[in-house]
């Protein structure tokens, strides 16, 4: 993978959001789709489709692994998938964040103050 | 969650492999999350939503990915490519284009409603199966028939238009006043005659073409009422046909009635109608023949003496098409075809050697974990794109050479000229194109995926597989038939265009000039009037230099076909049943002379032949062997045209239906003696000048003096004679160059075949070569090896191929003009120029593989 993080920058929300997700620890599919809703407070829910669609493009892009560890097995249920972000996944998300955070810089520059909800 | 399954199915197969069950599960635990039935159906609506959505964007995500990445590896092999755009173009371009053409002049429905129901009648006379009506047998067979809803009656009759700017000479037709309702186009401004504008009497009134209507009147609909001048008389324009209404040919530009007398009725032996029928619905073409059959018969009864032997019949108006132009466009169907062929056995060979030379690549990516459905899809992916871009280029290729074809549209249909790219033809181009790329795409793809793997790694490209040889040796075999058939046909088809082409027409073609000045009435009903007329331009034309004669004649030969008169010899009655019938032509003065038409005996008409000297006719040398074998014609007569004639001259036959049927007998009368108002129709029109010099640049010349003489007269069709005659073999010319070219294709196409198999084999042999040659095999046994190879292939071709072509040439034997269907010399030509391009195709193989050298190869295993 030679691309730099750039390169995929503005990343779509979803693919942000999975990569959020798997940032403190690995998860596999559904738990990455509750995380998110419960982070955004319920306004992102991934549906199946989107979330494995997303999956197998960051997969493809090395932004995140199919991890083999696996959780206790009382915990563990074997069709799952367990995924884990990738070195370059922190890179990208990192570089993403940055993005956004120069993106509201700039607007506070301008006056535009965000609102708080 | 069964159905769940089954939605998801959807998702391309690999992603539903990969994430289905997760998908399922996690599916499966929102539903036993949610509580109450509306919560459980906004999950399985947001469900479906969801499937289709992304089902459908991972599915062109696959396809854009598959289409790159053919394009990426058709780039990467342009030779190969190029080569199979080029074939697919050219194979299914001309194929669309030939059965365009062919379904366009044979199949398609004529431009009429129901024209299903639409009939040509025609009289039957011994030697004559068609043979128009005369104006009493029609009306006859008019009102006595029942199987037709209407019967109408035209003629093609040419006037001269004045008064707008120059003076011309117009093509259009007389009709019947219910012709128009019988074809049943409305017009496009105004209205079509009726019963009541054919009525004697009537306002004198016509209908305009479409073409008259935009090139004379700057198609201005005011134009309607407008009164215009045709052959000096006043017809006030009542309607416009719409642009693709061609009736009864498309030269015709402008319709009037006839307007018949009780006098037009009057000679039951004068033929000249022609007839077309619209039949009542239910009635079968079989049960109005049978009808017209029986009305013919009680005609015959009635008038035993002029309906002798003559009987009525009909056919399909869409069959109106001489066996000939059938025939032509069949053989070009089937020439096309050949090429399809061609292009289908060396696209499948392009192929297969690809997928050979591919399994590696293959092998490897499905070793390291390729899927055999991916890789077959995008061998697919890349065939039909081959094919897309080859159907376009196909469909660019058919529309060039559309317009090039269209000469071999008859004439005598009353479609337009050239066929439309319509979308029968986008359909066949897709459907040959779609049948083309499968067919041959898909199983080489198979077979390059089932040999994916481990085996086809250890196999490599060495050996090809004996299954691979045999296939491409057979399809090199049909691809030599094919090209020997067409080389045959084409072969003799030149022959028989040769042969036609060197037929005597016996008259001179070289150096004349002939136009058209038809005189109109009644300004020239007077014979003494047009005398005149003749002599002003005649005396002029011959001062001008370079000329040497010049004289004027009912109609040249080959232009007029017809014309044709009952012969009475000795008084003895002769019956129409033995066809004893001749061409029947004034001309003044001079004009075997200016054609270079030999006097055998006796002499020409001259300028005291007229109207109170002893009728006189000059007659050809088959009247004479006809009527008086082995005797002294001089001096004998004769009854002809209403009139006892005396033979004062033999002239040399000519060719005056044209250069590939025969011809009556001739006759040639004086063109003073004919009383005022007679035989109107073969009142000398066509004008023919003798130069020494180029015929063209006479035109300007010839142009003053006929303006000199009557400024209103309108001049046409100014040909020289060699024009005339080439337009006999027009069509033919065009047939043989097409299917010249596709033999030219063809037996490329076959020699590439070969030398592409043998360059393949010789690679793959090049380690047995090696081998034999460090046994001791010499260069030249390695040569014969190769050679023999080669031959072998060619003559498992040639011999299928010459017996093949020996039973199509037979079916076209009508088109050969007399050349053998098993003619020897195009055979052994054929055969030879077979031999030949095979021996050149496998020359280059076999020098490579003489050249392998024993020792490298050892090194390289």
């Amino acid at each position: 993978m030679t691309e730099s993080p750039e390169s995929l920058l503005p990343l779509q929300p979803t693919t942000f959001h999975i990569l959020l997700s798997l940032a403190d620890e690995d998860r596999h599919g559904y738990a990455i789709i509750l995380d998110v809703a419960q982070r955004t407070n319920g306004e992102l829910k991934l549906s199946a489709g989107t979330l494995y669609r997303s999956i197998q493009r960051m997969l493809e892009a090395g932004l995140i692994t199919e991890t083999k560890t696996r959780p206790a097995p009382e915990m563990d249920d074997e069709r799952r998938r367990y995924y884990r972000i990738t070195p370059f996944g922190t890179a990208v998300a990192q570089a993403e964040a940055g993005r956004l955070r120069s993106l509201l810089k700039m607007a506070r520059l301008c006056g535009v103050e965000p609102r708080t909800t | 969650m069964n159905f769940y399954r089954v939605l998801l199915h959807l998702y391309p197969s690999s992603y539903r492999a990969e994430y289905g069950d997760e998908m399922t599960a996690i599916f499966a635990q929102e539903l036993r999350r949610s509580s109450g039935v509306p919560a459980q159906c906004g999950l399985w609506l947001a469900a479906f939503g969801e499937v289709f959505s992304n089902a459908a964007a991972l599915h062109w995500e696959i396809a854009r990915r598959d289409l790159r990445s053919a394009i990426r590896s058709l780039v990467k092999s342009p030779g190969f490519a190029i080569t199979a755009l080029l074939l697919i173009t050219i194979g299914i371009g001309a194929n669309a284009a030939i059965f365009t053409l062919a379904d366009f002049v044979l199949v398609r429905p004529l431009p009429f409603p129901e024209s299903g129901r639409l009939v040509k009648a025609w009289e039957t006379h011994p030697g004559y199966s068609m043979m128009e009506f005369s104006p009493a047998n029609y009306r006859d067979v008019k009102t006595t028939s029942t199987s037709f809803e209407s019967l109408a009656g035209y003629t093609d009759m040419a006037m001269n238009l004045v008064g707008q700017g120059e003076p011309q000479r117009v093509e259009g037709a007389w009709v019947t006043g219910n012709l128009f309702s019988t074809l049943g186009r409305p017009a496009l401004l105004g209205r079509y005659f009726t019963e009541r504008d054919d009525q004697l009497g009537a306002p004198t009134t016509v209908i305009l073409s479409y073409a008259l209507w935009q090139t004379d009147f700057g198609g201005d609909a005011s134009v309607l009422g407008k009164s215009i001048i045709l052959d000096d008389k006043a017809y006030t324009v009542i309607g416009v046909m719409p642009a693709d209404f061609h009736f009864p040919t498309r030269e015709a530009l402008f319709w009037k009635t006839f307007q018949f007398q009780e006098d037009n009725y009057k000679e039951r032996d004068d033929n000249w109608l022609d007839v077309i029928g619209r039949m009542k619905p239910g009635i079968s073409l079989a049960q109005a023949r049978t009808e017209l059959k029986l009305i013919g018969d009680r005609l015959r009864q009635q008038y035993p003496k002029e309906n002798e032997a003559v009987g009525v019949s009909v056919i399909s108006l869409r069959d109106e098409l001489s066996k000939q132009s059938r025939m032509l466009l069949m053989a070009l169907c089937g020439a096309a075809l050949c090429v399809l062929i061609i292009t289908c056995a060396n696209l499948a060979n392009l192929l297969l050697v690809r997928s050979l030379a591919r399994q590696k690549e293959f092998s490897i990516r499905v070793s390291l974990g390729a899927n055999r459905r991916n890789l077959l899809r995008q061998l697919l992916t890349e065939s039909a794109l081959l094919g897309l871009a080859g159907g376009a280029g196909a469909i660019g290729v058919a529309a060039a050479t559309l317009p090039l074809l269209s000469r071999l549209v008859p004439h005598g249909l009353p479609i337009q000229e050239v066929p439309p790219l319509d979308m029968r033809m986008l359909l066949l181009a897709l459907a040959l194109t779609v049948m083309t790329v499968t067919a041959f795409g898909i199983a080489p793809a198979v077979r390059a995926c089932r040999n994916a793997g481990f085996g086809g790694l250890r196999e490599g490209v060495r050996t090809g597989g004996t299954g691979h040889h045999r296939s491409r040796s057979a399809l090199v075999v049909a691809e030599v038939v094919v090209s020997v058939v067409l080389l045959i046909l084409s072969g003799l088809l030149v022959r028989a265009l040769w042969k036609v082409q060197s037929t005597d027409p016996g008259f001179r073609t070289d150096g004349i000039l002939t136009m058209r000045t038809a005189l109109p009435l009644p300004k020239y009903e007077k014979t003494s009037v047009r005398g005149e007329f003749y002599n002003k331009v005649l005396t002029e034309v011959r001062r001008l230099p370079g000329v040497t004669d010049s004289a004027y004649i009912s109609a040249l030969p080959m232009v007029w076909r017809g014309g044709i008169w009952p012969v009475i010899v000795d008084g003895r009655s002769q019956n129409r049943a033995e066809g004893t019938t001749a061409s029947l032509r004034y001309v003044t003065p001079g004009f075997f002379a200016a054609m270079g038409i030999p006097i055998q005996a006796g002499r020409d008409v001259s300028e005291t032949d007229t109207i109170d000297h002893p009728y006189v006719a000059v007659v050809s040398e088959s009247f004479v062997r006809r009527y008086w074998p082995d005797q002294q014609p001089l001096g004998r007569h004769f009854d002809f045209a209403q009139h006892d004639r005396e033979v004062v001259g033999v002239v040399h036959d000519v060719r005056v239906r044209g250069l590939e049927r025969t011809s009556e007998p001739q006759v040639y009368l004086p063109y003073l003696q004919v009383p005022d108002g007679w035989l109107i129709g073969y009142t000398p029109k066509d004008l023919a000048i003798h130069t020494s010099q180029a015929p063209e640049q006479l035109i300007p010349e010839v142009r003053r003096i006929i303006a000199g003489a009557d400024p209103q007269q309108p001049i046409s069709d100014v040909r020289t004679m060699e024009e005339i005659v080439a337009g006999e073999t027009e069509s033919r010319t065009i047939q043989m160059r097409v299917l010249m070219i596709f033999t030219g294709v063809a037996i490329l196409l076959a020699g590439l075949g070969i030398y592409g198999l043998l360059s393949f084999t010789v690679s793959l042999r090049q380690q047995e070569f090696g081998i034999r040659m460090a046994l001791g095999a010499r260069q030249g046994d390695i040569f014969k090896m190769v050679l023999r190879q080669g031959v072998v292939l060619a003559l498992a071709g040639l011999l299928p191929g010459l017996a093949l072509a020996y039973l199509a040439a037979r079916l076209l034997e009508s088109l050969l003009a007399g050349v053998k269907p098993d003619d020897a010399v195009t055979f052994s030509f054929a055969a030879v120029l077979c031999l030949v391009i095979t021996l050149v195709g496998t020359l280059l193989p076999a020098l490579r593989a003489v050249r392998v050298d024993p020792s490298a190869v050892m090194r390289a295993e």
